[in-house]
């Protein structure tokens, strides 16, 4: 049983239609997917309720473990764990033997451009360890949405060069993804914020992440986002803060204790984890306490201020130099939006709102809103609103449809729907041999045609003669932005198409299309028992076209007298109760009628098997299906 | 006579409302398309429509179209969780046959 989500007024969307969509953060430190569920963008949790995943992959010659798991092994396997693989994306083996940083990796040698990195599972390339992120990923939103996943937007820094986004492009394709764009990182901060709804305006995104800050200046311009400059330090981050206060910490307990130089790495950790409490305390209070070997420790604002204070100067630096790169003043930023879990440091806040001279955007939770605006930006680009917001331009007035088998009416493309749009749908003859169908544009919400608003006919000929419902014919009603509707028809096995354009509010008031929606209302009730009988004499016209048509064949030739006799009155009966009864007396009549039919239903069949087989050998039918 | 909701359904949609912002209440409906001639609509309402039939149900309003209201009346909206996927599931007393998936059906 499909599980049903609230949509947008107007946004509601077609059954089978909705697409499942997530955005994905993949991070260097932490990695998360998220979705709109009821009109909103969540990021999705595991099993456990944790929404971040490590972006660590541990691989021993039997399994891989991605995320929490796999960072509890980074010390004691360190070659087999990768972490911050991130960073190998796009690069070149020579790129990294420049660069300063060191990989604690065994990298191989080999002919590709590519490093490759020997673990125990085999050669792995930060390509393949970046999919098995994303597999983990995936699955989670797989599960979450009761499905798979019909597409993927995967956010990247604004800095990636285009080796670094095509690898991450590899890695999706991987996985198994379908990617539907990859998007800056600072684009879907902006977008989560719904900053894109605006016209125009200048934004910067700032990013303090555990272990990398990042800025950025964009503007936006009638929805499109231009990175005008990024800058940054990818080796400042939350974690230098939680160093900054263990070495506040080692001082307040004296020389006779601990010396910072010499701190075994157990001793380390355990300050560091204390730092770390000490400075989430201070977001809800003004001093902190905790206590380390009976030492009591109390950590007021102002003192973490100033050991914080060099390192967001440090940050403000590199903000004042994007904005310079971008040519624009710190006086023309609009809104500067919060990225990362560090940017909860009330500090951090303060600084950044004094130097842009604007209050930060901080209501959403910085660690998820990356992957929330890319999950926003998927549900679109998938198709789940109808129409883009970027396009939304305006609606349909009142329903389209066509006229199907006793004047019925088919709706194709319902009213309020955003336009541009394009619906097609399939429908089929309804009598043998059926050459020809005529194609009855209508616009209206009541249900029988006679109702409607007649707007155009036209005819598809040509379509090649078979059996009841076996002819596939797709009919597509395109509105483009002008309002303009055209219609198409076609016969999908043979290709035969026939098209009409109509301009389908000419001519109406805004009173009449009020009219037509309140006599849709009015009328509702008998609107609904006049389609029931219709549907039902339609059900029984074509069991007395399917039956009758038998009867002639061979109705003689494989019925006594008395049984085609009975089937013969069984029509008549039938006719009878279409001209004259209720739905559900006809329903009961033809369910009667078919049950009476059962025998010689089977008898055909055996008689068809039989005609068929009969004068054959086995072995020209063997040779007939081996050739096929 | 109504259009009925079960407690976690009238929880999660005041939550939703509530995250939402705005809105006067929720809209369920019908709409004719699918494999199997129906499906329902589950929408926010920021404005009702003048013939919009309105539901108090204590922090929200529940709306239906005069319309749609004949092919819902005796339903019941839940909310329901399977495992880590989770939505609204419309029981309909009318409902005579449903496609497989169960999101259109027929009366």
């Amino acid at each position: 049983m499909a599980l049903l989500q609230i949509s947008e007024p107007g946004q509601s969307p077609e059954p089978h239609a909705v697409k499942r969509a997530v955005g994905i953060d993949l991070g260097t430190t932490n990695s998360l997917v998220a979705t709109v569920k009821d009109a909103k963008a969540v990021a999705l949790p595991d099993i456990n309720g944790n929404t971040l995943l490590p972006s660590v992959v541990h691989y021993t010659s039997t399994k891989t473990v991605v995320g929490l798991d796999a960072k509890n092994n980074a010390a004691k396997d360190p070659l087999n764990t990768l972490i911050s693989i991130k960073r190998l994306m796009g690069r070149g083996k020579q790129e990294l033997e420049a660069s300063e940083q060191q990989f604690p990796y065994e990298f191989v040698d080999t002919d590709s451009s590519v490093p490759h990195i020997k673990t125990a599972a085999g050669i792995k390339t930060p390509i393949q360890v970046s999919a098995d992120i994303l597999v983990e990923l995936a699955a989670r939103g797989k599960e979450s949405l009761g499905g798979n996943l019909d597409g993927v937007v995967i956010t990247v820094p604004a800095y990636f060069d285009d080796a670094q986004r095509q690898a991450t492009k590899d890695a999706a394709k991987l996985a198994d993804l379908n990617v539907l764009r990859l998007l800056n990182e600072p684009t879907a901060a902006a977008i989560a914020y719904g900053l894109d709804k605006g016209e125009s305006g200048l934004i910067a995104i700032y990013d303090l992440g555990g272990g990398t800050f990042d800025i950025s200046v964009l503007r936006l311009n009638k929805g499109v986002f231009e990175v005008l400059a990024t800058g940054g330090d990818s080796a400042l981050g939350g974690d230098d803060f939680d160093y900054a206060i263990m070495r506040w910490i080692v001082e307040q307990l004296g020389d006779e204790a601990i010396f910072l130089e010499s701190l075994t790495p157990n001793v380390e950790r355990e300050l560091l984890d204390i730092a770390c409490a000490l400075k989430e305390q201070l977001s809800d209070n003004v001093i902190a306490t905790a206590s380390y070997n009976n030492t009591a420790l109390n950590l007021s604002r102002d003192d973490f201020n100033k050991l914080a204070d060099p390192l967001i100067n440090k940050t403000l630096l590199s903000c004042k130099r994007s904005l310079r790169d971008a040519g624009v003043d710190k006086a023309d930023i609009d809104n500067v939006v919060m990225v990362g879990g560090s940017t909860r440091s009330l500090r951090v806040r303060e600084k950044v709102a004094e130097l842009f001279n604007c209050e930060p955007l901080v209501d959403l939770d910085p660690d998820r809103v990356v992957a929330m605006g890319a999950a926003l930006q998927a549900d679109i680009l998938a198709g789940n609103k109808s129409g883009s917001d970027l396009l939304l331009l305006d609606v349909v007035p009142l329903s389209l449809g066509l006229e199907t088998m006793g004047g019925l009416v088919e709706k194709v493309i319902h009213r309020n729907t955003t336009i541009p749009v394009a619906r097609a749908q399939e429908f089929t003859t309804f009598k043998d041999g059926q050459t020809a169908m005529a194609i009855h544009v209508l616009q209206g919400e009541r249900e029988l045609v006679k109702d409607c608003r007649s707007l155009a006919r036209f005819e598809l000929r040509g379509i090649p003669p078979m059996v009841a419902g076996a002819a596939h014919i797709r009919v597509t009603f395109q509105v483009d932005a002008d309002g303009l509707l055209s219609v198409s028809a076609s016969e999908t096995s043979t290709g035969v198409a026939a098209e009409i354009t109509v301009k389908p509010s000419y001519g109406l008031s805004d009173e009449e299309v009020t009219t037509m929606l309140q006599d849709s209302f009015a009328n509702a009730e008998d609107d609904i028992a006049a389609r029931a009988l219709r549907e039902q004499q339609i059900e029984a016209e074509q069991l007395i076209e399917a039956l009758s048509s038998a009867l002639s064949i061979d109705g003689e030739a494989l019925l006594s007298k008395e049984e085609y006799d009975v089937l013969a009155r069984g029509i008549e009966d039938l006719k009878y109760a279409h001209n004259n009864s209720s739905a559900d007396t006809i329903r009961l009549e033809v369910q009667r009628v078919n049950k009476l039919s059962d025998t010689f239903a089977a008898r055909r069949m055996d008689s068809n098997i039989h005609q068929a087989l009969s004068g054959h050998h086995l072995d020209d039918l063997e040779s007939a299906t081996s050739e096929k | 006579m109504a259009i009925l909701m079960t407690e976690p359904a009238k929880q999660h949609i005041a939550k939703q409302m509530e995250g939402r912002g705005k809105g006067m209440g929720i809209r369920v409906g019908v709409k004719t398309a699918g494999c199997s001639g129906l499906s329902y609509v589950l929408e926010f309402v920021d404005t009702p429509a003048a013939e919009d039939k309105v539901f108090d149900q204590g922090g929200f309003n529940l709306v239906v179209d005069p319309k749609s209201f004949l092919y819902l009346d005796g339903t019941e909206l839940d909310f329901v969780k399977e495992g880590l996927n989770e939505g609204f599931q419309f029981k309909n007393p009318n409902m005579k046959s449903a496609c497989g998936c169960g999101e259109s059906f027929h009366v």
